[in-house]
């Protein structure tokens, strides 16, 4: 369906532009053919808004030969014989129309005057059939470039809030009064380890903060990141966090959005450690293969093992991140084996 | 008057949690720590046998809640012991209210705010005859489980094993897979807290599971029976029978 009938502001436009074009038909009918004001006046109006809509179906030409060099020579061709084909066809409703006014005593001369512009009329038909093809092909580049900055747009948006939502709940607040909590506790009774656990906390929240600056960190951050964050949560847990790792150090120069694993581990230790009186193992795996990588954050499984609550916003969260910077080419599994909860993120390991 | 000495127990997931309760605790010789528990069921537990005067007691812990520990426990006609709760979360604050807590102290706190509920502790303890708790209420969603105690052992049933619940005078027992379990709590605020479409008050003092429905008998009398897949039978009232004919349709 023609775009100006599905957007009628356009075609209010299209027929206001075709108003000067009938003007100078009737202008044109007045010098080659003689006639009055009266007989091109009656003639060129219906002329007029017949050709403005038969030039539309130029539209369905530009779809079908769009700019190729490849063929241009055959888009050339179709576009020419096109013009050709409907000036002929305007010419001979022109014709028709005269003789239909000619019924009228004041027409009489029309079909005569009409015939002697005609040579005149056919060419202008050509050249206002090959103006509104131009029209189209102008009006399908635009739209072809406004599509492509819509999708860019919404790629920078998705990251953003995706990004908005992982600060929001880095600066999670029940992280921080737990920690400072911990560090009340120990100023008494073990100051050296209070004074660095204020320490471990302020690095922790100011690499978080510079984080959310970036477009992009390297894995090797990112894993520092998540370290800080594990160091303050093992003195909070003691013997209950116990942290393995598995780093492949040649996947740490992969970029990756900041904040990209922290919703992961922070699920992990509420939902894997929190959740459970005795605490257990929370592991952290980088592998290299090849041109890709992976990284999976594995605790052990809510002993209530439904899916735990949390873990559905992070790991939603993490997943439109995955799919905004990599689309198809990275994968998000998660999910439950032998007992532990499993999140796994694959990723190309190219720029 | 020398100042009662009061027993305390510490139940909080996380050991300096803990500490720093018994650190602040030292500045007040009137008070003695009983028991530390480092989560509910050790709670419920050291509760049952210390009978402390006042309970300190975390809300977010593994597997068994504070507010579970707190429907567990027996607090006598004194309403000991004094809760005071002890969290980072300020969302539980009207629950607390509603149990009847004595205060609710925010992670992380100083020793003014820490002295200032251990002095409300004091006064509800010297007045003595602490208003019984609110029955617990609804807690926006249905329960997903309900837990119960025998003894000091402490059972979580998820209300999927919940085969009935009848009414005891200020219990009720809930019966799983043949086995029965007392609550101290009304089968009326157990009705309002459970999964509505799936526990139907067929009569007066019965609450059945839907799902261990077998059939409803009809008798002579026109009196209804609801015989369960396992066999057993309960009375069904008339407005208890119009319930499950509203749920589940004609039959």
């Amino acid at each position: 369906m023609h775009p100006f009938f599905t957007q009628s502001g356009r075609l209010g436009v299209y027929l206001l532009g075709w108003i000067p074009l009938t003007a100078i038909l009737g202008g044109l009918l007045m010098l080659a053919g003689g006639l009055s004001l009266l007989e091109a006046a009656a003639l060129a109006t219906p002329l007029g808004l017949l050709y403005a809509f038969l030039c539309l179906s130029s539209w369905y030409l530009c779809r079908a030969f769009p700019v190729d060099s490849a063929r241009l020579l055959a888009t050339a061709s179709a576009l020419a014989v096109a013009s050709l084909v409907a000036a002929s066809l305007w010419l001979l409703s022109g014709t028709t129309l005269a003789w239909v006014l000619a019924l009228f005593p004041v027409f009489e001369t029309l079909p005569d005057r009409l015939a002697h512009a005609g040579p005149v009329v056919f060419l202008l038909g050509v050249l206002l059939y090959l103006l509104v093809l131009a029209m189209h092909y102008v009006l399908e580049a635009a739209e072809a470039a406004r599509g492509q900055e819509r999708r860019a747009a919404e790629l920078r948006t998705l990251a953003r809030e995706a990004e908005l939502q992982a600060l929001r709940e880095r600066l999670n607040p029940h992280f921080l009064f737990n920690s400072l909590n911990s560090i009340a506790a120990l100023v008494a009774i073990r100051p050296e380890e209070a004074r660095s656990m204020c320490a471990l906390l302020s690095d922790f929240l100011r690499t978080t903060l510079g984080m959310s600056e970036r477009s992009s960190i390297s894995l090797r951050e990112e894993l520092a990141l998540a370290h800080r964050y594990l160091a303050v949560e093992r003195v909070r847990f003691g013997d209950r966090l116990t942290l393995t790792e598995d780093l492949d150090d040649s996947a740490f120069d992969v970029a990756v959005p900041p904040l990209l694993l922290q919703p992961l581990v922070e699920n992990a230790v509420k939902h894997g450690i929190g959740a459970h009186i005795e605490g257990g193992i929370l592991s952290l795996v980088t592998r290299r293969r090849g041109d890709r990588i992976s990284i999976v954050v594995e605790n052990p499984a809510d002993a209530g093992s439904e899916k735990p609550a949390g873990a559905g916003i992070g790991l939603a969260n993490v997943r439109r991140r995955v799919a905004a910077c990599w689309g198809d080419a990275g994968h998000v599994d998660a999910g439950l084996s032998n007992g532990r909860f499993r999140v796994e993120i694959e990723l190309p390991a190219g720029p | 008057m020398p100042s009662p000495l009061l027993g305390a127990v510490l139940v909080d997931d996380e050991a300096l949690a803990r500490s720093l309760v018994r650190q602040l605790l030292a500045a007040h010789p009137d008070i003695r720590v009983l028991a530390e528990c480092a989560n509910g069921f050790e709670a419920v537990k050291a509760v049952a046998e210390t009978k402390p005067d006042i309970l300190f007691l975390d809300v977010q812990m593994p597997q068994l809640d504070g507010l579970e520990v707190l429907e567990l426990i027996d607090r006598d006609a004194a309403g000991r012991p004094a809760v005071i709760f002890v969290t980072a979360y300020d969302q539980y604050a009207l629950k607390a209210f509603d149990a009847n807590a004595v205060d609710y102290l925010l992670k992380p706190f100083d020793r003014a705010r820490f002295d200032r509920a251990l002095e409300r502790a004091r006064t509800r303890l010297a007045a003595g005859g602490a208003p019984p708790a609110l029955p617990l209420g609804p807690r926006g969603a249905p329960l997903s489980r309900v837990v119960v105690k025998d003894g000091v052992t402490v059972t979580v049933l998820p209300v999927g094993k919940i085969d009935y619940v009848k009414a005891e005078d200020d219990y009720v027992l809930l019966s799983s897979g043949g086995r029965n379990h007392i609550k101290k709590q009304t089968l009326a605020s157990l009705e309002v807290a459970l999964p509505r479409e799936r526990f139907v008050r067929i009569h007066r003092s019965y609450l059945l599971n839907l799902d261990r429905l077998a059939r409803v008998e009809g008798s002579a009398t026109g009196a209804f029976t609801a015989v369960l897949i396992d066999e057993a039978r309960l009375p069904v009232s008339r407005a208890g029978a119009q319930r499950l004919r509203a749920l589940l349709g004609p039959r």
